[in-house]
């Protein structure tokens, strides 16, 4: 905690978060936040609607640090997910001297 | 090359509008992830980090100059823009949508390719030598005997479900450029008695989780006995390999566990049902097959020494590919080419939509439209006449093909890691790109000479960390991506497998590492000794108090 939902988009693989309406979001920054137990059973449940109405697949919580006013991802892997890379050669944003 | 016949066509066909079918009904909800998810896997769709992945079967390879553009089409339209040659010499497409998958497995048939055996616990696409056919050392062309294998494992009824995936490779040369000392079989085309030729049978190679390098398993096969002899070997595997856990499934771990010795003792066994069940290609299908790989008629063309030897004196970047990129070719004056997709900037093995089609062009004009894929994740231009060097030179050069060296220390392995990889735990990709950054300088690393490196986000060993002569390994300490080193590893002819060198390092600091390990070694080499013998020589003492010294 706290936490977002993500998932792929299923006609695409799109990575998408679990937004304040119960729409898929490009952006994690316009994710719900889920700061107890509670309300990450009632994004799930969302979540799980998606998954039966074919919209998402694969849909998991990540934890999100929210010290900068928004959440952004704690792990390296997450990081990528949510930056979206997509292009040829632009994929170096780690400084390794 | 192979060619399709009407029953090669009718095949894929149906197994496409076959999965046309699966992919609707599965974004009609009439099928849920999980009963889709390994129809999918069997036509190479992976669900990656970003998006769908698609790895599209280049058998042993080989792949003509009308099948790269398609792939360039297809990076173009569907992708964006790019895409991964792999370590099994196949083709990776990174950023597929799922509803866009049955038009490209269309498109790929009309050029007679597939993403059929890249995924699953089938016997994947057999590998080979991209020399085949070319080289100057081969015995006979491994292609044949590939496609022999590839023929009979294709849905075969049998082996389609097996514990885990299945590996083959198969060379026809004195030099193992197919590394089968790391595939679940290897095979090696020798000369038997009497001026025949048969197979020596390689068995339980294999990196990952639990590398080994492969056993002998059969001295001398020969080469009519070979489809009821793999037949037994994957029998006895199906019926006692491990189903229970994931990690001990693959055949290395069953022939660890038998001993070579009992496992062979039940293949034969099984070997004098199999041979009576009618298993063996007859002759004139083995004749066909043959046919197709009839080796090119190529004219004569001797080359301008002299112009050669000009061009080379006024242009070091010219010499230095002349030194490194051709090989030797069976017929003197023709000369094989690759194309390393390795230079400083380019992730490793990664080549735009525009590239394909520079290259589709060059193999037309200097190679006969005969194109392979390496291990390495090259290219090859099998075919080149001597005479036409210069040429290629210039047109790959203006396309911003020739930075890439092959078999230097730039001339990286890298899977592609936690950038695309659902499995991985660490980047391979900006690892890879600061050690060719820092090695930028050719002729230092010309100086520095033959060092394979090799990097893998993940224990799955992809990247083939085992057997780089340096391997760098991608692990998760504590949520941050660190990197452990290993030395001593090889995988062609005296094939062995890497050892940790000690405690791992943090991404910033693993170029710097790789520059000690370099260091040691230039400081220790005899004359001409190359990397991996001075390892073998002073063993990995001085590596380690040279690296760890001043942690």
């Amino acid at each position: 905690m706290p936490n977002v939902l993500t998932a792929n988009r299923l006609e695409d693989g799109v990575v998408v978060y679990l937004g304040n309406s119960g729409e898929w979001v490009h952006d994690l920054i316009a994710a719900t936040v889920a700061e107890n137990e509670a309300s990450l059973a009632i994004l799930e449940k969302i979540a799980g609607k998606s998954v039966a109405g074919r919209h998402v697949v694969g849909v998991y919580a990540i934890d999100v640090d929210l010290s900068n006013g928004k959440p952004s991802p704690k792990s390296v892997r997450e990081k990528i997910r949510a930056a979206h890379r997509q292009t040829f050669k632009d994929l170096t944003e780690l400084e390794i001297s | 090359m192979y060619r399709y016949d009407e029953f090669d066509r009718t095949f894929l066909a149906d197994r496409n509008r076959e999965f046309r079918t699966q992919v609707a009904r599965r974004l009609a909800g009439e099928l849920t992830e999980d009963e889709f998810k390994p129809l999918r896997l069997m036509n190479g769709l992976y669900l990656q980090l970003h998006a769908y992945m698609l790895r599209i079967a280049i058998p042993y390879g080989a792949i003509t100059s009308r099948q790269l553009r398609q792939l360039g089409y297809i990076a173009r339209r569907w992708d964006k823009g790019f895409g991964h040659w792999t370590t099994r010499q196949n083709i990776q497409f990174n950023w597929i949508k799922l509803v866009d998958v049955p038009d490209i497995l269309e498109a790929l048939a009309e050029v007679d390719m597939h993403a059929i055996q890249t995924s699953g616990n089938c016997i994947r696409n057999v590998t080979s030598d991209p020399f085949a056919g070319a080289a100057a050392d081969e015995i006979e062309d491994p292609r044949i005997w590939a496609e022999v294998v590839r023929q009979w494992s294709t849905n075969h009824p049998e082996f389609t479900y097996l514990p885990r995936k299945f590996k083959f490779a198969v060379t026809g040369s004195l030099q193992d450029r197919a590394a089968i000392a790391f595939h679940d079989i290897g095979i090696r085309i020798v000369g038997g008695p009497n001026g025949t030729k048969g197979f020596r049978i390689f068995v339980g190679g294999g990196q990952g989780r639990s590398p080994y390098v492969a056993q002998e398993m059969k001295e001398f096969l020969p080469q009519q006995d070979l489809l009821a002899y793999l037949e037994a070997m994957l029998r006895i595997y199906n019926l006692h390999g491990r189903r229970d856990n994931l990690y001990k499934a693959r055949i290395k771990i069953l022939v660890n566990a038998l001993g070579v010795d009992e496992y062979r003792r039940q293949v034969e066994v099984e070997w004098q049902r199999t041979r009576t069940e009618g298993a063996d290609l007859p002759a004139d299908e083995v004749e066909r097959i043959r046919a197709h790989f009839r080796a090119p008629a190529l004219a004569d063309r001797p080359a301008d020494f002299a112009a050669l030897a000009a061009a080379r004196s006024n242009d070091p970047e010219f010499d230095r590919w002349l030194r490194r990129n051709i090989f030797p070719h069976r017929h003197p004056d023709y000369a094989i080419a690759a194309i390393a997709f390795k230079e400083p900037g380019r992730p490793p093995g990664d080549a735009t939509a525009e590239e394909m089609e520079r290259v589709a062009d060059a193999a037309d004009r200097y190679s006969r439209g005969d194109l392979r894929v390496t291990y390495t994740q090259n290219l090859v231009l099998p075919h080149v006449a001597r005479a036409d060097l210069i040429d290629l030179y210039h047109e790959l050069k203006e396309a911003g093909l020739t930075g890439g060296t092959p078999g230097l220390v730039t001339d990286v392995i890298a899977c592609p890691g936690l950038d695309y990889c659902n499995l991985a735990n660490a980047r391979s990709i900006p690892i890879a790109q600061a050690i060719t950054d820092r090695f930028a300088d050719p002729q230092r690393a010309e100086e520095i000479g033959d060092l394979r490196l090799n990097i893998s986000g993940c224990i799955n060993a992809c990247g083939h960390h085992h057997v780089g002569h340096i391997g760098i390994l991608g692990v998760d300490k504590k949520g941050t991506e660190h990197y452990q080193i290993t030395l001593g590893g090889e995988a062609g002819d005296d094939a062995s497998i890497g050892t940790i060198l000690g405690p791992s390092f943090p991404a910033e600091d693993v170029p710097s590492a790789i520059e000690n390990i370099v260091g040691t070694y230039l400081a220790s080499r005899t004359d001409g000794e190359a990397f991996l013998a001075t390892y073998r020589r002073i063993g990995a003492r001085p590596f380690k108090e040279a690296l760890y010294a001043k942690r």
